[in-house]
């Protein structure tokens, strides 16, 4: 079974890390990815908001790109392109829709009626490799790491386009990073919205909805937050400096891309996955985890010591108590 | 406030327009409210979602299509998802917009000169251009302080690049949106 | 032959959209007919009368109705052809309302139609034979199966009616749902205060027989003489010498039980009585918990028992039982909350469900009726209820209202504030449902009396946040999104069809909706009837019902179980299969198809044919197409009538 990979605008850009490690992590793991030849953005937002068939058409040049080099399913690491081409391809099912999309195509509309499966990357890792296998490779385990796991509000929505996951209550990540050794820690806000594309023009709805997930994170006592969207890490990451901080009270949260913390767990090395391209520095949520590590050793010792006074201490008063006696 | 004349200001046509272009039923809809309840970005707006959707079932056009919620809606699809009556609140949202671009009705003009300046930038290279998306933001609504505190953040990054990255196939993306153009001037 | 034909207008019913006294004019011309007219009611009594009249005048021999569906009137109709001599099998109606006038506006076609249609019945007509029922003794013995309140109440009244009851409850203990709550709308009066004493009853009347921990396995037979294997699964404890002194779950190792009775609050011991007033007040053991079953080792309660009940070794047991009707009172399921994820899917301990909530307020509950959140033991100060858990929500499957969650809502809010005077609860709802007597004023009490705030919208999320629960909702009348942060969250949950529902109708022979509550016979005149003769229906096994109509409607399945019971024989439809014993070649098909069991072999001269245990047959007709020969024969709807109706659509 062939994979095409989509990598979308973003990973050209402002999400380079997250391509970088993608791609070094699906090495790691054999997963091959071949690139949709001469790929083209799918318009995302300002596409479906201005028309479903324009929309379309962008994302379905790109579908059959991917039929073209013989594949049957397109990964693509970025929610909003997941969500684009997999609504194109679910809407091609209706004739008026194709026709429409087709006199917008250079191709002929009857190409539209059978383009591949569109899945995520978190998918493909997920169901293709498998958790097994993945644990197996893990080389350098995310121990002490407590991590929110932030899924972003369209990877699984609406559901009956998406088809992965739970809606509400998505899980897959969490699986993923606890296979990493990592400590997830429960987040309630998995699936709410960050304030998408609106940096630029509304900074006030960022703000604020971008504000309450970082508070979240902070309030469940996570070292960072791991996400699977370019828009969603931008928000958290490069705005993390313009949130309204509940309460008031800011940190400095590292927001990672999942398949960073893949890569560096399967012990690919810190340049390939772009660490040093986040904002608010790595170092600060690994340095949280050895010291959360650091402490629980700590307690286990101070706890094992106290034990074994215990018993000292009732060894001591049981042959006290036989001597007594005799 | 005016007495509402439920005979003058229902528009039978744009009703049955919502629901041809969205595929939703607007009858399906009770008034729960769970998609005002679990809208993030509620607090921004004029008319809240459920209230939207009412306004569509009397069939009240200028009200919905002049609203600025319309255009401050995430797509997050939060609505969809818990509507009990199983209603893609989202898709009509996003239908609601359309008519209005089409009719030339924007509240909230900062919203689409972005959404303009980035599909500009596709139809030229064939992929986004991030620096240009802002640059061109910048040039039409002459909001030239737009992140300017964000710029010693990323700049260190080596993460925005200097230059598009135009496609081969530009041509055909540009054809994408010309013909997109004419069936809708047609 | 001379055949009569009354042509109904029903008022504007047919009339509005049939030519009706061209129809009858039309039908002076088929054969046999010798007289025709319209009428405006035919079922009225002048209607009724005219059919009488004119059967005397012209000496009529058959008669065809055309009007509404045989399903309501032709019991009628033939009451008054017999009314005038005539044998009541002579007669054949046209239903020119329900499939034509109805569902039709073209007026020429509708009469052509409706004229087709009185062709077809007077050809049938004119092959039809006088038919004469047989009459058969009656098992005056009624199976009540589910012992909530409605069958409780059935099984109450057909005893005191003095007939046999045998109550088959599928839990150890009857009860029901109702046995669980701690007090009932809207005269918050106590559950089990009012419940128990008919409980005790059913425990004590001569004329009940209860057979709790068992299952209706297997039903044969039909109305007046039904055959019921019962399973009586094992209890490991022998009821005859438990005396229900309580000291094996006092002394029971096991103590982590899963606690169903009270909802899975808490937990209890592997050796149980689920309550206090349970009856029968026996223990039963769990064996997916007990360690004499889970370890092979322990046998604590053995040895504590004083009368030596305990058996390890019991085995299910079924029992047969001859009845002559059926009340069937299986009640209702709670809707799977855990199906709301963004409500926290079972993940949040303090987001609890209704029936849950009760338990805490009983005082005969897990926590002895002190309000304590799961989580912490901690008493709740703001306590939020969401309605419509799983009910008018098609995104789960579940568009129907469930009908008392608005009732139970505003009583449990009341009860609330009764319990923690400072507290502050909460109702998010869609719209109030109180149509009972003194319902509205109960809730208007809750508002007025009680403080209880009512909130006009859903609950889009729930959300952990310290301690408290952040509710984030909206309130439409405010058209403003809103939050409460909440101590503890009580879902309304919805009902849903019993488990195993569906099974037991198919035992039963009943039919049930899309969601599994069972088919009345006719949703306004004959809500306790079923389509199956003798078997009925009490309580919320036919659509969610609160105690008030539950009771109702156990007394109504009783009266017509007594009212069947009343008459000393019944009288056997003659519409049933006959075999030619000329043509039959014994192959024994029919034998192998028909579902009831009706047909047996017989020796004839030395050969095997088949026949037909008349009683038994229901005249399904299956056993008629099966036939390979043409043999076996159903009355009143043979290959000959029917060839005559198909011919006389198709050839004429």
């Amino acid at each position: 079974m062939n994979l095409a990979y989509y990598p979308g605008c973003s990973g050209l850009g402002t999400s380079r890390e997250y391509e970088r490690s993608t791609r070094a992590a699906c090495t790691a793991l054999g997963v091959k990815l071949t690139d949709i030849p001469d790929w083209s953005c799918c318009g995302s937002t300002p596409a479906h908001a201005l028309e479903h068939a324009l929309s379309g058409a962008l994302s379905a040049r790109n579908l059959v790109g991917a039929a073209k080099v013989g594949c049957d399913t397109v990964a693509t690491p970025c929610p909003s392109c997941l969500s684009n081409l997999k609504t194109a391809r679910h809407r091609m099912a209706d004739d008026g829709f194709r026709a429409k999309v087709g006199r917008l195509l250079d191709q002929p509309a009857e190409k539209l009626a059978d383009l591949p499966d569109v899945q995520s990357v978190l998918e493909t890792l997920v169901t293709r490799v498998g958790l097994d296998a993945i644990r197996a490779k893990v080389r350098q385990p995310l121990a002490g790491l407590r991590v929110a796991p932030y899924y972003g509000c369209i990877m699984t929505r609406p559901a009956d386009v998406m088809r992965f996951d739970d809606p509400e209550n998505p899980t897959s990540m969490d699986d993923l990073l606890t296979a990493l050794g990592a400590e997830v820690v429960p987040f309630p806000y998995k699936v709410e919205c960050c304030g998408a594309s609106y940096g630029v023009t509304r900074r006030d709805i960022v703000a604020r909805l971008s504000g309450r997930l970082l508070g979240a994170a902070r309030d469940a006592g996570a070292h960072a937050v791991v996400v699977a969207c370019p828009l969603c890490q931008m928000n958290l990451d490069l705005r993390q400096t313009q949130v309204e901080w509940p309460g008031g009270r800011a940190v400095d949260m590292p927001v990672f891309y999942f398949t960073q913390l893949l890569g560096r767990a399967l012990g690919v090395p810190d340049a390939e996955l772009g660490l040093e391209q986040l904002c608010v520095d790595p170092a600060i949520a690994f340095r949280r985890a050895a010291q959360a590590v650091a402490a629980r050793q700590a307690e286990e010792a101070a706890l094992a010591a106290k034990a074994a006074a215990k018993a000292a201490q009732a060894k001591q008063a049981a042959s006290a108590n036989e001597g007594g006696r005799a | 406030m005016d007495v509402t004349n439920l005979e003058s200001v229902r528009d039978d046509d744009f009703i049955h327009a919502v629901m041809e272009e969205s595929g939703q039923d607007l009858t399906h809809c009770y008034q729960c409210g769970n998609c005002t309840a679990g809208c993030p970005c509620g607090f921004a707006y004029d008319i809240q979602v459920s209230q939207i959707m009412r306004n569509l079932q009397a069939g009240r056009k200028d009200k919905v299509l002049n609203s600025r919620s319309i255009w401050l809606c995430l797509s997050c699809s939060s609505c969809t998802t818990r509507c009990p009556n199983n209603i893609d609140v989202a898709r009509v949202m996003d239908v609601l917009r359309h008519i209005a671009r089409r009719e030339g009705r924007v509240a909230e003009r900062g919203v689409t000169t972005f959404w303009d300046a980035f599909l500009a930038s596709v139809r030229k290279h064939g992929r986004v251009y991030e620096l240009g998306v802002v640059a061109n933001y910048v040039a039409r609504t002459g909001r030239v302080w737009t992140d300017i505190d964000l710029l010693p953040r990323i700049a260190p990054k080596g993460k925005l690049s200097p230059m598009p990255h135009g496609i081969q196939g530009r041509d055909e993306i540009a054809r994408i949106f010309q013909r997109y153009e004419e069936e809708r001037t047609r | 032959m001379r055949i009569g034909v009354f042509v109904c207008h029903c008022g504007s019913n047919i009339g509005g959209t049939v030519d009706v006294p061209g129809v009858a004019q039309v039908a002076r011309a088929y054969p046999d007919v010798v007289f025709s007219s319209d009428t405006m009611y035919a079922c009225s009594e002048p209607g009724q009368a005219a059919i009488v009249d004119a059967i005397r005048e012209h000496a009529l021999d058959g008669v065809v109705v055309a009007s509404c569906t045989p399903r309501m009137h032709e019991p009628t109709f033939r009451r008054t052809v017999e009314r005038a001599g005539l044998n009541r099998y002579m007669f054949e109606m046209a239903n020119i309302r329900e499939h034509v006038s109805w569902i039709g506006k073209d007026r020429e076609a509708n009469s052509n139609k409706a004229a087709e249609l009185v062709r077809m019945a007077v050809e049938k007509l004119r092959l039809n034979a006088p038919l004469y029922p047989k009459s058969f003794d009656v098992t005056k013995r009624v199976l009540v199966i589910g012992g909530g309140v409605a069958g409780i109440q059935a099984a109450l009244d057909c005893a005191d009616g003095g007939i046999e009851v045998v109550l088959v409850e599928r839990e150890s203990t009857i009860g029901g749902k109702m046995a669980k709550l701690d007090k009932t709308f809207p005269t918050v009066d106590c559950s089990s205060c009012i419940l128990g004493p008919k409980m005790v009853d059913v425990s004590q009347h001569p004329n009940i027989r209860l057979y709790a921990h068992a299952e209706v396995e297997k039903i044969g037979g039909y109305v007046g003489n039904f055959k019921v294997d019962v399973r009586r699964k094992a209890t490991y404890v022998d009821w005859e010498l438990c005396t229900g002194c309580g000291l094996c779950m006092e002394k029971c190792p096991s103590k982590k039980s899963p606690d169903a009775f009270n909802e899975h609050v808490g937990v209890t011991t592997s050796i149980n009585i689920p309550f206090p007033q349970a009856i029968p007040k026996k223990a039963i053991i769990d064996p997916t918990s007990c360690r004499q079953f889970v370890k092979g080792k322990c046998g604590v309660c053995a040895k504590v028992c004083p009368t030596g009940a305990i058996r390890y070794d019991m085995e299910d047991q079924v029992v047969t039982e001859e009845v002559g009707a059926i009340i069937t009172a299986t009640g209702y399921d709670l809707f799977d909350y855990t199906r709301y994820a963004e409500y926290g899917g079972g993940r949040y301990p303090d987001v609890i469900t209704s029936l849950q909530y009760e338990r805490l307020l009983s005082a005969s509950g897990p926590t002895g009726g002190h309000v304590k959140r799961p989580s912490d033991g901690k008493e709740p100060k703001t306590v939020v209820f969401i309605q419509c858990v799983g009910s008018r929500d098609r995104s789960v499957d579940r568009p129907y209202c469930s009908g008392f969650c608005c009732m139970y809502t505003a009583k449990q809010a009341v009860l609330t504030k009764d319990h923690i005077p400072d507290s502050r609860s909460y109702v998010f709802y869609m719209d109030i449902r109180a149509n009972g007597k003194m319902y509205e004023e109960f809730t208007r009490r809750a508002m007025e009396e009680y403080g209880v705030q009512y909130v006009r919208g859903r609950v889009s999320m729930i959300v952990p946040q310290g301690d408290k629960y952040l509710v984030r909702g909206v309130d439409t009348l405010l058209g403003e999104q809103v939050e409460v942060p909440a101590d503890l969250v009580v879902l309304a949950v919805g009902a849903e069809s019993s488990h195993g529902a569906p099974q037991l109708a198919e035992k039963l022979r009943i039919s049930y909706d899309n969601y599994g509550f069972f088919m009345e016979s006719h949703c306004k005149l004959r809500p306790v009837e079923t389509n199956t003769a003798g078997v009925y229906l009490a309580g919320a096994c036919q659509g969610p019902k609160d105690i008030p109509s539950s009771v109702g409607q156990g007394s109504a399945a009783a009266a017509k179980v007594l009212g069947l019971f009343s008459r000393g024989r019944l009288e056997s439809d003659p519409q049933i299969s006959q075999v030619d014993v000329r043509r039959c070649v014994g192959c024994g098909k029919c034998i192998t198809t028909c579902p009831y069991g009706a047909i047996e072999w017989m020796e004839l001269r030395g050969e095997m044919k088949a026949r037909v245990i008349e009683t038994v047959c229901q005249g399904c007709g299956i056993c008629t197409v099966t036939c390979p020969q043409g043999a076996i024969q159903l009355q009143h709807f043979t290959d000959n009538q029917i060839l005559a109706e198909v011919n006389a659509l198709c050839l004429s």
